[in-house]
C-alpha cells in the first residue's frame, strides 16, 4: 500500500480529485432532488421510458460506429450525416404519403416504405463514403482518415443543405400513433413504444446476423485480422462494404424512428446524435456490438434522468439546457477513466 | 487510386509496342459519367444558380457558366491523362464523347424537370436553373447547345496539353488571370485607380468585354516577354559582384517590409479588416500548429481556449454591467494566463490518450465549454446568449486604435511574436522532444523524454496563442458573442494548418490566407464555404496530405511508400 501511495504522480492525484468531485456532485444533487420530492414516481417513469426510446436511437446509430471501428480502427465521423441523409430524404416520401392520405389509411405500409427509402439512401451514402473517401486511405497514418472523415461530414451536410434547402422540414403526424398505451399502470406514448420495440428488433436481427450467418462470421474474422482473413479466402473489400452498408441501414432506420419522436429534420440534425451515439459506442466498449446496444440505452436513460435528477438538485436554473453537457461529460469521463468501456473493448489490435 | 489500364492500351506485337487499336471505351464513359455527376451535383446543390448571378465577363458569361465550363474542360483534360498512347485526334474525340455524356446528363435534368416538378424535393431544380442551363432559349434548342458545348469544351480541355508549347505557355496564365480579375472584381475595383477600374469592369458585374481582352493580351504578352527575357535577367542578377548582390537582397527585403507596413493604407478599410481576421486565424493556427503539427496531439476543442481568452478579456475590460472596466493591456496577461491554465487542466486527463480518442475528448471539452457559455446557468457571469457587450477599443499611450487599419498593426505584431516563439520552440530541445513524441510516443518515453511535461507544455503554448487571439478578437469586435465559439472554428483552424502544411509556419500563413481570406473576398461563395472546405479536406488528404507548403520531412514521410520500387540491389547487399 505504501508502495502504491509512493508511486502516485501528480496526474493520478488530479484524476482522483476529479473522480471524487464528480461522484460527490452526482450523489449530492440526486439526494437533494429526491429529498425535495419535486418529481413524482410517474414523472420518473416518464423520464425513464423517454430515455429508453432515446437510447434505442443512440444504440442503432452507435452500432454503425462500432462496427466500422472494429474493422478499420477509424471513427467514421460522417456517420451522423449518413443518419441525416436517410431521414431527410425519406421526409419527402413521408410528406407525399401524408398529403395524399396514404399515411392515415395504411400507416403500417406507409411507414415501412418510408423506412425502406431512408435505409436505402443511408446505405448508398455510407457505401459511397467508403469507396471514395476511406478505401484509398487504408494504409495512411491514423490522422489522415480522421481528417477525411471530418471533411466528408461537412461536405455531406452542406450537400444536403444545397439539395433540400436550409430550412427545417417537419414530418407529418401519424394519426395511428397518437396517444399512449397504458401498460402496467404506466403510460407509454405510442411513438415511444414503436421506437423501443423496433430498435430492439433490429438489434436482435443484427446480432443474429453477426453470430449465426456466414457473412457475420466473415465480418468478425475481418475485424480480428484483416490480412489473415484475406488469406483465408474472405473478400475483405466486400466485407468492409457490407459493414458500412449495415451500419448505414441501421442509421437509416434510426432516422425514421427519430422522426417519429422529433418530427423536425434539417441538414444539421446528424451532428449531435452522431457524437452522442459515438459516446454510447465507447461507453459500451468500442468494437463490441452488444456493448454499443447497452451503451446506447445507458446513455439515453442517464441523459433523460440526469437533468432532473442531479442538476436540478444542485440548484442550476434551466437544467435541460445542459442535457447535452451531460452527454459530452459522460463521453469525456468515460474516455478518461474507462476507455475500455463497460463491457470492455473488443479490439484485436491495440488502438495506439 | 489511379487504375492502370496499360494492359488494354499497349499491344505487344512481335516484341514492339504498337498503339492500341481500340479506344478504351470504359475509361471515356466512366469519365463522362463522373463529369456528368459533378455537373448535376453542382447544379442541384445550387452553385450554378448562385454563382450565375454574377458575371465573369459582363453580359457574356456568368460565373455559374464558367463553373460548368471548367468542369467539362477538367474532365476533358483527365481524358488526355488517362488515354496516353493514342493519337491526338483519338484523344480529343474521346474527350468530346466524355463531354457529351456529361452535358447529356444535364440535358436529362432539363428534360425531366419539364413534366415533373422536382422542386418540392430538390429545391434547386427550379425553372430558373433550367433557364440558365438552356441559356434562356427553348428547351430543344437549349439542350442541343448544351450538348454541343459539353463536347466542344471537353475536347478543348483535352487539346490544351497537346498544344505546342509556344501557344500553351501564354494562353493558360492569360485565361487564368482573366478569370481571376473577373471573379475578384469586388476586391480589385476599390483598390485600383479610378480610370483603370472604370475601364476594366463592366457597370453591372464582371469584366467588360474590352477589359477582358486587355487582360488576356497583357498577361499573354507578359508571359511571352518573361519567357524570352526572364532567363537573361536572372543571369545578370547572378553575375553581379557580391556586394551589389547583397544590396539587391536588402532592397528586396526592405521593399517587402515597406509593403507589409503600409498595406492597410494601400488596401483600404475593408481589405485591412480582412487581413485582420486572417491575422487572428494565423495566430490560432500557429498555436494549433504547436499542438497538432509539432507534438502530434489532435485537438478538436481548440475553440475552447479561444473562448476563454475572449471571455476573460470581455469580463475584465467591459464597461457594461458585467465587466470591471480594466484596460486592454492590463487584461491581456490574464486572458493568456486563463487560457494556459485551461490548457493544462484539459491536458492532464488526456495524457494517456492517443489519436482518435484524444480528438473526440477534446471535441467534447470544446462543446461543453460552448454550451456552458451559452447557458442560463452562467448568465449572471457571462451574459448567456447575448454575451458581453461594450468591450472598449484599445488605447496605446493615449492613442486609440479605432479602425481596422490600426488594429492591423497590433495583430501583425502579435503574429510576428508568435512566429518567433514558434520557431524558437521548434528548434529547441522542447521542439525536438515534441517531434519525437509525435513520431512514436513509446519510443520517446523509452529514450527518456518526459511525456507529461512536454505534452502539457504543448497544450499550454497552443492555448496561450489561442487565448491571445481570443482577447484581440474581443476588442476587435467590441463584444463577446457565444455563438462565435462554435466547433466549426476549431475545424477551420485545423483545416487551415492541414491545407497549408502541418508543422510548417509559412504553411499556416498560406492556409489562413487561402481558407479564411478567400471566402471574405469571394462573398458569392459564402454559402458553400463549408462544402468547399469539406471537399477540399477530403481531396487534399487523398492527393497531397502534406499540405500546400509542407515541412520537408513531413512530405517525405507521407509519400514514403511511393518511391520504394527502386530497381537494382540495395547498397551493401551481398550478391
Amino acid at each position: 500500500m505504501r508502495q502504491r501511495l509512493a508511486n502516485l504522480t501528480a496526474t493520478d492525484i488530479f484524476l482522483w480529485v476529479i473522480r471524487i468531485a464528480i461522484i460527490g456532485l452526482v450523489v449530492w444533487g440526486s439526494a437533494t432532488t429526491l429529498a425535495s420530492g419535486k418529481y413524482s414516481a410517474e414523472n420518473w417513469a416518464d423520464f425513464f421510458i423517454f430515455g429508453l426510446s432515446q437510447g434505442g436511437l443512440y444504440a442503432l446509430i452507435a452500432l454503425g460506429y462500432t462496427l466500422v471501428y472494429g474493422i478499420l480502427l477509424m471513427i467514421n465521423f460522417a456517420h451522423g450525416e449518413v443518419f441525416m441523409a436517410g431521414a431527410f430524404t425519406a421526409f419527402h416520401v413521408a410528406l407525399a404519403f401524408g398529403n395524399s392520405g396514404f399515411l392515415d389509411r395504411n400507416p403500417v405500409v406507409a411507414l415501412l416504405v418510408v423506412t425502406l427509402v431512408s435505409m436505402v439512401t443511408s446505405v448508398i451514402v455510407a457505401v459511397l463514403l467508403e469507396r471514395v473517401a476511406y478505401r484509398p486511405l487504408r494504409k495512411a497514418p491514423r490522422l489522415v482518415p480522421l481528417i477525411t472523415a471530418i471533411g466528408a461530414s461537412y461536405f455531406l451536410q452542406y450537400t444536403f443543405r444545397g439539395l433540400y434547402g436550409s430550412g427545417i422540414s417537419t414530418y407529418p403526424d401519424v394519426a395511428a400513433l397518437k396517444g399512449e398505451w397504458i401498460i402496467g399502470g404506466v403510460g407509454i406514448l405510442k411513438t415511444q413504444a414503436v421506437v423501443i420495440v423496433t430498435s430492439i428488433a433490429l438489434m436482435v436481427a443484427l446480432y443474429s446476423l453477426l453470430r449465426f450467418t456466414k457473412t457475420g462470421k466473415s465480418m468478425r474474422a475481418v475485424a480480428q485480422d484483416k490480412e489473415v482473413a484475406g488469406l483465408m479466402g474472405i473478400d475483405v473489400d466486400r466485407v468492409i462494404t457490407i459493414t458500412f452498408a449495415l451500419g448505414g441501414a441501421l442509421a437509416g432506420a434510426a432516422g425514421v424512428l427519430y422522426a417519429l419522436i422529433y418530427p423536425q429534420v434539417h441538414f444539421f440534425m446528424g451532428f449531435v446524435p452522431g457524437i452522442k451515439a459515438f459516446t454510447a459506442a465507447v461507453l459500451g466498449g468500442i468494437g463490441n456490438p452488444v456493448g454499443a446496444m447497452l451503451g446506447g440505452f445507458f446513455l439515453g436513460i442517464v441523459e433523460s434522468l440526469g437533468p432532473s435528477l442531479f442538476l436540478d438538485g444542485l440548484g442550476i436554473p434551466a437544467p435541460y439546457q445542459l442535457k447535452d453537457v451531460i452527454a459530452f461529460s459522460m463521453l469525456v469521463l468515460v474516455l478518461i477513466f474507462m476507455p475500455a468501456g463497460i463491457l470492455g473493448e473488443q479490439l484485436y489490435e491495440k488502438k495506439a | 487510386m489511379m487504375e492502370t489500364t496499360m494492359n488494354d492500351h499497349v499491344h505487344v506485337d512481335n516484341g514492339h509496342y504498337a498503339p492500341a487499336k481500340h479506344w478504351d471505351w470504359r475509361e471515356v464513359l466512366k469519365l463522362g459519367l463522373m463529369g456528368g455527376g459533378v455537373s448535376l451535383f453542382v447544379s442541384l446543390v445550387g452553385m450554378v444558380d448562385t454563382f450565375g448571378k454574377k458575371d465573369v465577363i459582363g453580359g457574356v458569361i456568368s460565373q455559374g457558366q464558367v463553373l460548368l465550363v471548367l468542369i467539362w474542360m477538367g474532365f476533358g483534360y483527365l481524358v488526355t491523362r488517362r488515354m496516353s498512347g493514342h493519337t491526338p485526334s483519338r484523344t480529343v474525340a474521346g474527350a468530346a464523347l466524355a463531354g457529351l455524356v456529361s452535358s447529356g446528363m444535364l440535358v436529362g435534368l432539363v428534360l425531366i424537370s419539364e413534366p415533373i416538378n422536382l422542386r418540392s424535393v430538390l429545391v434547386e431544380a427550379s425553372p430558373a436553373l433550367v433557364e440558365m442551363l438552356t441559356l434562356g432559349l427553348s428547351t430543344a434548342l437549349g439542350s442541343v447547345i448544351l450538348l454541343v458545348a459539353g463536347a466542344a469544351l471537353a475536347a478543348l480541355g483535352a487539346a490544351l496539353p497537346l498544344l505546342p508549347e509556344r501557344i500553351r505557355r501564354p494562353l493558360l496564365p492569360a485565361l487564368a488571370w482573366t478569370l481571376g480579375v473577373g471573379v475578384f472584381q469586388d476586391v480589385l475595383a476599390p483598390v485600383l485607380p479610378r480610370p483603370i477600374s472604370g475601364f476594366l469592369f463592366d457597370n453591372i458585374s464582371g469584366l467588360s468585354v474590352l477589359g477582358a481582352i486587355v487582360v488576356l493580351a497583357a498577361v499573354a504578352g507578359a508571359t511571352v516577354l518573361w519567357a524570352r527575357q526572364g532567363e537573361s535577367v536572372r543571369q545578370r542578377a547572378d553575375a553581379l559582384p557580391p556586394d551589389q548582390k547583397k544590396m539587391l537582397r536588402w532592397a528586396i527585403i526592405g521593399g517587402s517590409f515597406l509593403l507589409v507596413a503600409f498595406m492597410p493604407q494601400l488596401l483600404g478599410k475593408f481589405l485591412s479588416e480582412v487581413l485582420g481576421t486572417v491575422g487572428i486565424y494565423i495566430l490560432m493556427g500557429l498555436g494549433l500548429n504547436i499542438v497538432v503539427g509539432y507534438a502530434g496531439l489532435l485537438d478538436l476543442g481548440y475553440v475552447a481556449f479561444f473562448a476563454i481568452g475572449a471571455y476573460v478579456m470581455g469580463v475584465l475590460t467591459s464597461t457594461g454591467e458585467l465587466g470591471f472596466g480594466w484596460s486592454f493591456w492590463m487584461a491581456v496577461p490574464f486572458s493568456v494566463l486563463a487560457a494556459v491554465v485551461a490548457g493544462v487542466i484539459l491536458g492532464v486527463p488526456v495524457l494517456q490518450m492517443r489519436g482518435d480518442y484524444l480528438a473526440i475528448v477534446t471535441l467534447g471539452f470544446g462543446e461543453i465549454i460552448r454550451i456552458l457559455v451559452l447557458s442560463d446557468a452562467l448568465r449572471p457571469l457571462l451574459g448567456g446568449p447575448q454575451g458581453i457587450l461594450a468591450v472598449p477599443k484599445i488605447t496605446l499611450l493615449g492613442w486609440r486604435l479605432s479602425g481596422p487599419q490600426q488594429l492591423y498593426y497590433l495583430i501583425l505584431f502579435a503574429c510576428l511574436a508568435a512566429v518567433f516563439i514558434s520557431r524558437r520552440l521548434a528548434e529547441s530541445r522542447v521542439g525536438r522532444a515534441w517531434m519525437a513524441i509525435r513520431e512514436d510516443e513509446d519510443v520517446a518515453e523509452a529514450v527518456g523524454i518526459g511525456l507529461v511535461k512536454h505534452k502539457l507544455m504543448a497544450f499550454a503554448a497552443g492555448a496561450a496563442m489561442a487565448g491571445l487571439a481570443g482577447a484581440i478578437f474581443a476588442t476587435k469586435l467590441g463584444s463577446v458573442y457565444p455563438h462565435s465559439m462554435k466547433l466549426e472554428v476549431s475545424i477551420w483552424v485545423l483545416c487551415l494548418i492541414i491545407v497549408g502544411g502541418m508543422g510548417s509556419i509559412p504553411g499556416v500563413a498560406v492556409g489562413a490566407l487561402f481558407m479564411m481570406g478567400l471566402p471574405e473576398l469571394l462573398r458569392t461563395f459564402a454559402e458553400y464555404r463549408l462544402l468547399f472546405y469539406g471537399a477540399l479536406l477530403v481531396a487534399m488528404m487523398l492527393v497531397r496530405p502534406e499540405g500546400l507548403w509542407p515541412e520537408e520531412s513531413r512530405r517525405r514521410e507521407l509519400h514514403a511508400g511511393e518511391n520504394n520500387q527502386v530497381a537494382g540491389r540495395p547498397p551493401g547487399a551481398q550478391t
